[in-house]
């Protein structure tokens, strides 16, 4: 498949950058060591189980960056210009940058959970569920990274990072949206990480479901299937000038 | 390379192709057929629109009107038809810097749908032909500039395509390197259709079946270099070649003629009604030690020159 060599290439370049590396695997495990160090057992939210899905989350948004930026800077180089001569749809391209991210994004929640679970996270629920969500997630996160790889400049994709970031962050990544509640509540049950935090929180600390999550999931899924399509016509439009 | 290509059918043609920017033309109604297995360049100072040309061939560029075709494949509807068939090195260096040769070459036969025994076969073949094989397991971005541009130019051969578009593949090489890719390119002649953009004026002549001149998005001139000299580049000044100038003969040679310039032993005369008779007549009273009067070959900088008022010099 044409698609595998480039996203081959794509992967070479992920591994073989250090700060990729850093950014993607080792910062979210640091941020969830010290995190739940600092709560320990008696706090309600800085603790492991309420704390591990929200840092996988947050992981995510950091792939979604590393994929934008690798897709920015090669739309810069002659390399870019010469693939896009090569008999590759659009869809190959979207496909070919956002499989090695979905790589390390899988990576990246395995590392996360099993510091989470060192650090007592207790999982009452299915773990199927589990990788169910967080697939829908990586897959959402990953569509805005080529979105925004395909579309903005190097620098203006730091801007998109930051307010995917934010909008993961307030929707309760480490922080409980009830007990905030108000206009970030309402504003964040419009988008799609707090319905696929309070997915995955159901399942890890209650047990929960595929009936209990169902509806939190099709809202993290409607958001993906939208991110994946906007992906797809954003490599068309960069594909011809 | 493909074993033969056919020479009846046009591998591109283009008909009024035009392309603007904003209000700007940048290509402005060109009209080209290249025949298949023919080295066609495209030449021309920078800005000329040779790029906006090559990329709109490529089908990276919406033409604004007119049409192109590629082996009758039209580059705005039938873009991927387009894209199996050809292959390009852009104007800058286009490879994966952190990758090693093979694996950029492996890139580009991926792409392209060429299964790993066979590109791997082809770029060992390329590599050695381009004098990358000793270091072809380096990583790229600890290559030298010339190395880069021949890992460039392989990248588009291991694709094995019909129609190659080489954009300026030479541009920044030392003699050496540019004398050894044209040897290249040169040996690849009749097996595959190549399209050359250049603003060296002897790389077209060196190389090129057929050229066209492109200024201010138009193309000016057509034909083989040879047919543009003998069209356009008129009468040639005369190279007086002697030893023991002196301030007098020169004189004496400026009040004579127009357009007289010394340079070290070699003095030109570029008046175009002066004669290798009048010019020895002239020289005679002076103790000058002449060695040749001879009129300098015409150059398509000279076509160049007629045809635009000014000169293509990189």
């Amino acid at each position: 498949m044409k698609a595998l060599a480039l996203a081959d290439r794509n992967r070479k370049e992920a591994v073989r950058n250090p700060m990729s590396l850093a950014l993607t695997l080792a910062l979210p495990a640091a941020l969830l060591l010290v995190l739940a160090s600092i709560g320990g057992d008696d706090s309600d939210t800085l603790n492991a189980t309420f704390l591990t899905p929200g840092v996988a989350l947050f992981g995510f948004v950091m792939v979604m960056f590393t994929s934008a930026m690798l897709l920015a800077r090669d739309r810069e180089t002659a390399l870019f210009a010469r693939l896009l001569t090569a008999p590759l749809r659009a869809s190959d391209l979207g496909f070919a940058y956002a499989l090695p991210s979905l790589l390390v994004a899988a990576a990246q929640a395995v590392v996360v959970f099993a510091i989470g679970a060192a650090m007592g996270m207790e999982f009452a629920g299915n773990a199927a569920y589990v990788v169910a969500v967080l697939f829908v997630v990586a897959v959402l996160d990953v569509a805005l990274g080529v979105v925004a790889g395909a579309l903005l400049s190097v620098n203006a994709t730091a801007g998109a990072y930051t307010a995917v970031l934010l909008v993961t962050i307030f929707g309760g990544a480490w922080f409980d949206l009830d007990e905030v509640g108000g206009p970030v509540r309402t504003v964040s049950d419009l988008l799609p990480f707090s319905h696929a935090l309070d997915a995955l929180r159901t399942v890890i600390a209650d047990g929960g479901g595929i009936g209990d999550i169902a509806g939190d999931l099709a809202w993290a899924v409607g958001y993906a299937v939208a991110a994946v399509i906007a992906a797809v016509v954003a490599m068309r439009h960069r594909m011809v000038e | 390379m493909a074993d033969a290509v056919s020479v009846r059918v046009p591998a591109i043609e283009a008909t009024a192709l035009t392309r603007t920017f904003g209000g700007e033309v940048a290509v402005d109604g060109i009209d080209l057929r290249v025949d298949g297995g023919e080295l066609f360049a495209l030449l021309g100072p920078n800005g000329a629109g040779k790029t906006t040309t090559l990329r709109m061939l490529c089908g990276l560029l919406r033409p604004t009107s007119g049409s192109a075709r590629i082996l009758g494949h039209d580059v705005a509807t039938d873009a991927l038809g387009v894209k199996r068939l050809i292959a390009i090195s852009p104007q800058e260096t286009a490879v994966a810097e952190h990758l090693d040769a093979w694996e950029n070459l492996a890139l580009m036969a991926g792409v392209h749908g060429i299964d790993a025994a066979t590109g791997r076969e082809r770029s060992q073949s390329l590599l050695a032909t381009l004098g990358l094989d000793q270091r072809a397991d380096h990583a790229v971005k600890r290559y030298s500039g010339g190395m880069k541009r021949r890992l460039s130019i392989a990248m588009a051969l291991v694709t094995d395509p019909e129609v190659v578009f080489l954009d300026e593949p030479t541009i920044g090489l030392d003699p050496q390197s540019r004398r050894g890719v044209w040897e290249y390119i040169a040996g690849l002649k009749r097996r595959v259709t190549i399209v050359l953009t250049t603003h060296y004026l002897e790389e077209a002549d060196e190389l090129a079946d057929r050229l066209a001149i492109i200024d201010d998005g138009r193309v000016i001139a057509l034909g083989t270099p040879d047919d543009l000299k003998s069209r356009h580049a008129g009468a040639q000044n005369l190279l007086v070649e002697a030893t023991g100038w002196t301030e007098d003969a020169l004189a004496a040679l400026g009040g004579r003629f127009r357009g007289v310039s010394r340079s070290d032993r070699t003095v030109e005369v570029a008046d175009s009604d002066a004669t290798v008779q009048e010019v020895n007549d002239c020289l005679r009273p002076f103790s000058v030690g002449l060695t040749g009067v001879h009129r300098r070959p015409a150059s398509l900088d000279d076509v160049f020159l007629e045809l635009t008022g000014k000169e293509l010099r990189p």
